[in-house]
């Protein structure tokens, strides 16, 4: 770990007003991810902004019908919300599935969505790595890549991103919004939020440089049964190899999924389909699988079985 | 005057068990739980103003160091010194490490240490350890096991010999009606133990003092003394609590070198604990084996010919996995051979981890008796009956084995487990989701014990005081030597006090192969004949004639209490247990039964133990409670060999690349369901005095065979290749 320095925001318009100034700086909430990153030196940030005690920490329902959700909301209190577990229960159960209970108490809505990639090359700071040093290579491609994407691959990347809480948000069509240096707020639909590698996969949201979260944003609740699946080496505390966010009901079919890709997955034209073949033929369309890892397309199709079974 | 242990044990006061035998709370237990135990890395009582020594790994995996630039780490703030070969003075290898503790500049193995920072805060040595700049001249290496097995040598001998063979065993599977021959492989795995080596090192004069984490203490300072060139006696060693070792800590790892030479550059005590992620690829782990097993059968399954293969690899100068030692003992059949080849890997060091040989011997052995048993159509627990033998089966019934209670361990497992509601034929069983199969498998290690000391203080209130280097590395060994004394000097356990892991004590077996507790508890045993003897003496008893009973010595109508019969001044004495060629004129094992039931996602191919259970025998159980919480934690790790724990290779770079706990998958509780463990009355009095052997590391041998066996009898796919993690299963019902 360098030596930084530190201070500590009031308002989130101060925040990112400080982060503005300083540009080698990151905002640290919980810090479960970023802390590991600092003592690796893969992230080595000169200024710390400690947004934990912005008033961000709230679950409110929205006008329109829908739920806002504070930034700074701890994971446990998300996934334990009586809201979010009687109208959103994917994400309840995407939360519940991921990390462990330790971890979930500390960290946060916001920097769930922004965790680095577990691709063990990013780790290893003697490896190359286009995400860690952008132009050194991708040790993944060639090495060993059992657990890493198969979807929207690049030459220069194949890392997953690891959350199981943004697959069900995207899977939820949240929003997420923020706020700049200048006082000036967005919403982001998390769709394009997450970036897919292309030549750039150290660039990997849709966030300006200084941009804070504030909140992510769900709409109105969607009616059906709602599951997450996760598949993993282990039954808990180990990240997914394939996951499905899934919502069946009475007006449709949603799927989201974990595991493949460098951002949470979605094929909305796949929701038309019906049937675990037909719909993993169209969500898998153009994969780039390497021998250890092309097990995840039957993996998918036969958990798909198994999620519209359940649903 | 050595106890000498070379005829079977008669009666003795151990038989009474008032003490001995009987469930105990592990007396190191309250200061576990509550965090007074201090491990070697929280010595602030003995070195209050230790420097941080921060260790910098090789970034390449073979190849030289042409230049060490510690400019700018030196120049960080707070950095004392930066140790590297080149300024360490002269070092020596001790014979029992194969690589170098500290690289230079020959680098043998990827994260092999090059320099230790020593930094007045911790943080301030892990920044400038980034600091040191190497260059290096990255050379090639060999890394990939498939690719170096064809052609390579035998090993040499070492802790068994490399190759064994009886009858011919090539006509007797030649001629059998019902043939097995498999090949199957187990990954290279990390001992993944809680505590990370670590070391707290001070000089006073020429005199080092090592707090450590540490199995072996004797072993240890021998090394220590060896590698710096100093004397035995200038080396003290402390390691009184460990957090686990499972045979990475058998030597001194880099943490205690390093910390010994930045206390010595310094002229401070300096500390040095491994990083996580540097701990899988610095320290030994347990090497890969490919394993081709051949079984010659008649058709009720009775083995006539047996052959067991093994291939494995190390640094030059290493040594084998010894996986297919089992199968000199296991069953029989007048037909044997077995193997273990050695191939050259550029990996970092293979050694010694939780039951090296048969722990992975087993896991291929046991699913070749699974296929033998369905070949020829016999229940698996009753193709292990058939072949049971009560000699050693390579030396004939000239050797008998000591004790064996294989098939006792196998009739009451199975009945206890619920064996008879199994159905042979394989994907027959269905609950809801889950695939559910049943599966066993039998455990097998040897029993070896070793010379033992102790000393024995009885203070004139009749307090007991053990004092020997015998190690705990979470085993409960405080335990049982305090109740090996207790029973020999007739008093409750909490007037024993048992004070360990130093080398100041008489020195002790040490902690592994499973040989601890029987050698430790002997010489505990030994030290309180020769202090019986000597309070009778001094009490004026014929000692032939006194008892030591209920805190008194006792003789005829006279009844003196242990402490005044002791005196005021109190009786010191310092005694050793020997072994003699019992050994060699027994076969010496312990044995055991896995039975397992697994479900396997129809769908997702996902494994989770639903129950999990074994019978074993092991000599006298000394401490049934904490014995028990060993074959438990046993058999977990045996879930980790089956299903998920493997270091994974990268054959261009060299290197074991999911080097930390988060990639490095152990069982977690959810995958771990009750786990029912019987063991079987036994006394081995041949053995050791107390009739005892180890159990510490036979409850992980088999209990993967039995997940493995248990996933077939649920999916009819018939995995060979551990881990069986669930894309190989897939691939198996998909191909179907």
């Amino acid at each position: 770990m360098k030596p930084f320095t530190y201070e500590r925001a009031s308002t989130p318009a101060e925040a990112a007003a400080m982060a503005a100034a300083k540009p080698a700086s990151r905002f640290i909430a919980g810090g479960t991810n970023l802390l590991d990153l600092m003592k690796l030196q893969i992230e080595t940030p000169q200024h710390l902004i400690d947004v934990n005690r912005l008033d961000l920490d709230r679950v409110e329902p929205t006008k329109d019908g829908g739920l806002r959700i504070g930034a700074l909301v701890r994971n446990t209190d998300l996934a334990a919300n009586k809201i979010v577990r009687r109208d959103y229960a994917v994400l309840s159960r995407a939360l519940l599935a991921g990390a462990s209970g330790q971890l979930r108490n500390k960290a946060t809505t916001a920097g769930n969505l922004l965790q680095r990639t577990r691709c063990p090359y990013f780790y290893d700071t003697t490896k190359p790595c286009n995400k860690r040093k952008p132009g050194s290579g991708c040790a993944a491609l060639g090495g060993i890549n059992r657990g890493l994407a198969i979807m929207g691959t690049s030459e220069a990347c194949i890392a997953t991103h690891p959350s199981d809480m943004a697959v069900a948000m995207r899977l939820l069509d949240a929003s997420v919004e923020t706020v700049s240096a200048d006082g000036a707020t967005r919403a982001i639909p998390i769709a394009d939020f997450h970036q897919l590698p292309g030549k750039t996969p150290h660039i990997e949201t849709a966030l300006r440089p200084g941009e804070l979260i504030t909140a992510v944003t769900l709409p109105a609740p969607i009616e059906g049964r709602h599951v997450y699946r996760k598949v993993r080496d282990r039954a808990s505390y180990a990240f997914a190899l394939i996951s499905v966010a899934a919502i069946v009901g009475p007006k449709g079919q949603r799927f989201a999924f974990g595991g493949l890709a460098h951002k949470p997955w979605r094929v909305e034209a796949a929701e038309k389909l019906s049937g675990p073949d037909a719909i993993t033929a169209s969500v898998t369309l153009g994969a780039k699988t390497t021998p250890q890892n092309a097990f995840k397309i039957p993996l998918l199709r036969r958990t798909l079985g198994a999620v519209l079974a359940e649903a | 005057m050595p106890l000498k242990f070379d005829t079977p044990a008669g009666i003795n006061p151990i038989d009474r068990q008032n003490v001995i035998g009987r469930p105990q709370d592990r007396l190191d237990g309250p200061l576990k739980v509550s965090g007074l135990a201090p491990y070697a890395y929280e010595r602030h009582d003995v070195a209050p103003d230790a420097a941080y020594g921060v260790m910098v790994g090789s970034a390449i995996a073979t190849g030289r160091i042409v230049h060490i630039d510690a400019a700018d780490a030196e120049a960080a703030p707070g950095v004392i010194a930066v140790v590297t070969a080149a300024n360490a003075g002269p070092l020596k290898k001790a014979d029992s490490h194969t690589a170098k503790l500290l690289a230079g500049p020959e680098v043998e193995h990827f994260d092999q240490a090059v320099a230790l920072v020593v930094a007045e805060t911790f943080e301030q040595a892990r920044d400038a350890a980034k600091l040191v700049r190497v260059d290096y001249a990255p050379g090639k290496g060999r890394f990939d096991l498939a690719k170096e097995k064809d052609g390579a040598p035998l090993s040499p001998d070492g802790f068994a010999k490399a190759a064994s063979k009886a009858g011919d065993f090539e006509a007797g599977f030649k001629k059998a009606p019902v043939k097995i021959d498999q090949t199957y492989s187990t990954p290279d795995q990390a001992h993944a133990m809680m505590e990370p080596h670590a070391t707290t090192a001070r000089w006073d004069g020429d005199q080092l003092t090592l707090w450590t984490s540490n199995q072996m203490i004797a072993w240890s300072v021998r090394d220590t003394a060896t590698t710096l060139g100093i004397d035995k006696s200038k080396v003290r060693l402390v390691s009184p609590y460990v957090g686990g070792g499972f045979g990475s800590k058998l030597w001194i790892r880099a943490d205690a070198l390093l910390a010994a030479l930045g206390a010595k550059a310094t002229g401070r005590a300096v500390k040095v604990a491994l990083a996580r992620p540097q701990i899988y690829n610095n320290t030994t782990h347990r090497p890969a084996t490919i394993q081709r097993i051949r079984i010659g059968a008649d058709k009720d399954g009775v083995i006539d010919a047996i052959g067991h293969e093994s291939w494995s690899g190390d640094l030059p100068g290493g040594g084998a996995e010894i996986a297919a030692i089992q199968t000199r003992q296991l069953y029989g059949g007048a037909n044997r051979m077995t193997a273990h080849y050695l191939a050259t890997l550029d990996l970092p060091e293979g050694n010694a981890m939780r039951a090296p040989g048969e722990a992975v011997g087993l896991l291929a052995l046991e699913i070749a008796m699974d296929e033998l048993a369905e070949k020829v159509g016999v229940d698996p627990v009753e193709l292990r009956i058939r072949n049971d033998v009560q000699y050693d089966p390579e030396k004939g019934p000239s050797v008998p084995f000591s004790s064996r209670k294989l098939v006792e361990c196998l009739r009451t497992g199975a009945e206890r487990f619920g064996w008879d509601r199994r159905n042979p034929k394989p994907g027959q069983m269905r609950d809801g989701r889950w695939l559910v199969g049943m599966g066993m498998a039998v455990a097998f290690r040897g029993a070896p014990a070793t010379k033992s000391a102790a000393r024995i203080i009885v203070d004139g209130k009749g307090r007991v005081t053990v004092e020997t280097d015998m190690t705990d590395i979470g085993t409960g060994s405080y335990t049982i030597l305090g109740q090996t004394a207790a029973e020999m000097m007739g008093v409750p356990l909490d007037h024993v006090t048992v004070n360990l892991g130093d080398s100041n004590f008489p020195a002790s077996s040490g902690s592994g192969g499973q040989w601890g507790a029987a050698s430790s508890t002997a010489g505990v045993y030994a030290a309180c004949v020769a202090a019986r003897a000597a309070i009778a003496q001094k009490a004026g008893f014929n000692a032939d004639d006194a008892d030591f009973v209920d805190g008194h010595v006792v003789a005829g109508n006279r009844r003196v209490k242990l402490g005044d019969a002791a005196g005021p001044d109190g009786v010191t004495v310092v005694d050793q247990i020997e072994f003699g060629d019992l050994s060699k004129k027994f076969a010496q094992a312990t044995f055991g039964a896995h039975f397992v039931e697994v479900g396997v996602d129809v769908e997702t191919c996902e494994v989770r133990i639903r129950r999990m259970g074994g019978a074993f025998a092991a000599g006298r159980i000394l401490n049934p409670k904490s014995a028990r919480s060993q074959v438990i934690g046993a058999m977990t790790m045996g879930i980790g060999a089956a299903l998920m724990e493997e270091l994974i290779v990268d054959t261009r770079f060299g290197y074991f690349v999911n080097h930390d706990m988060a990639e490095y998958h152990v069982p977690v509780h959810a995958d771990v369901p009750h786990q029912d463990v019987f063991f079987v009355d036994e006394l081995d009095d041949k053995a050791t005095p107390l009739k005892a052997k180890g159990v510490g590391e036979l409850g992980i041998c088999g209990a993967g065979a039995a997940v493995a066996n248990a996933i077939y009898n649920a999916t009819g796919v018939r995995l060979r290749d551990y881990p069986l993690t669930l894309d190989k299963i897939l691939e198996g019902l998909e191909t179907a």
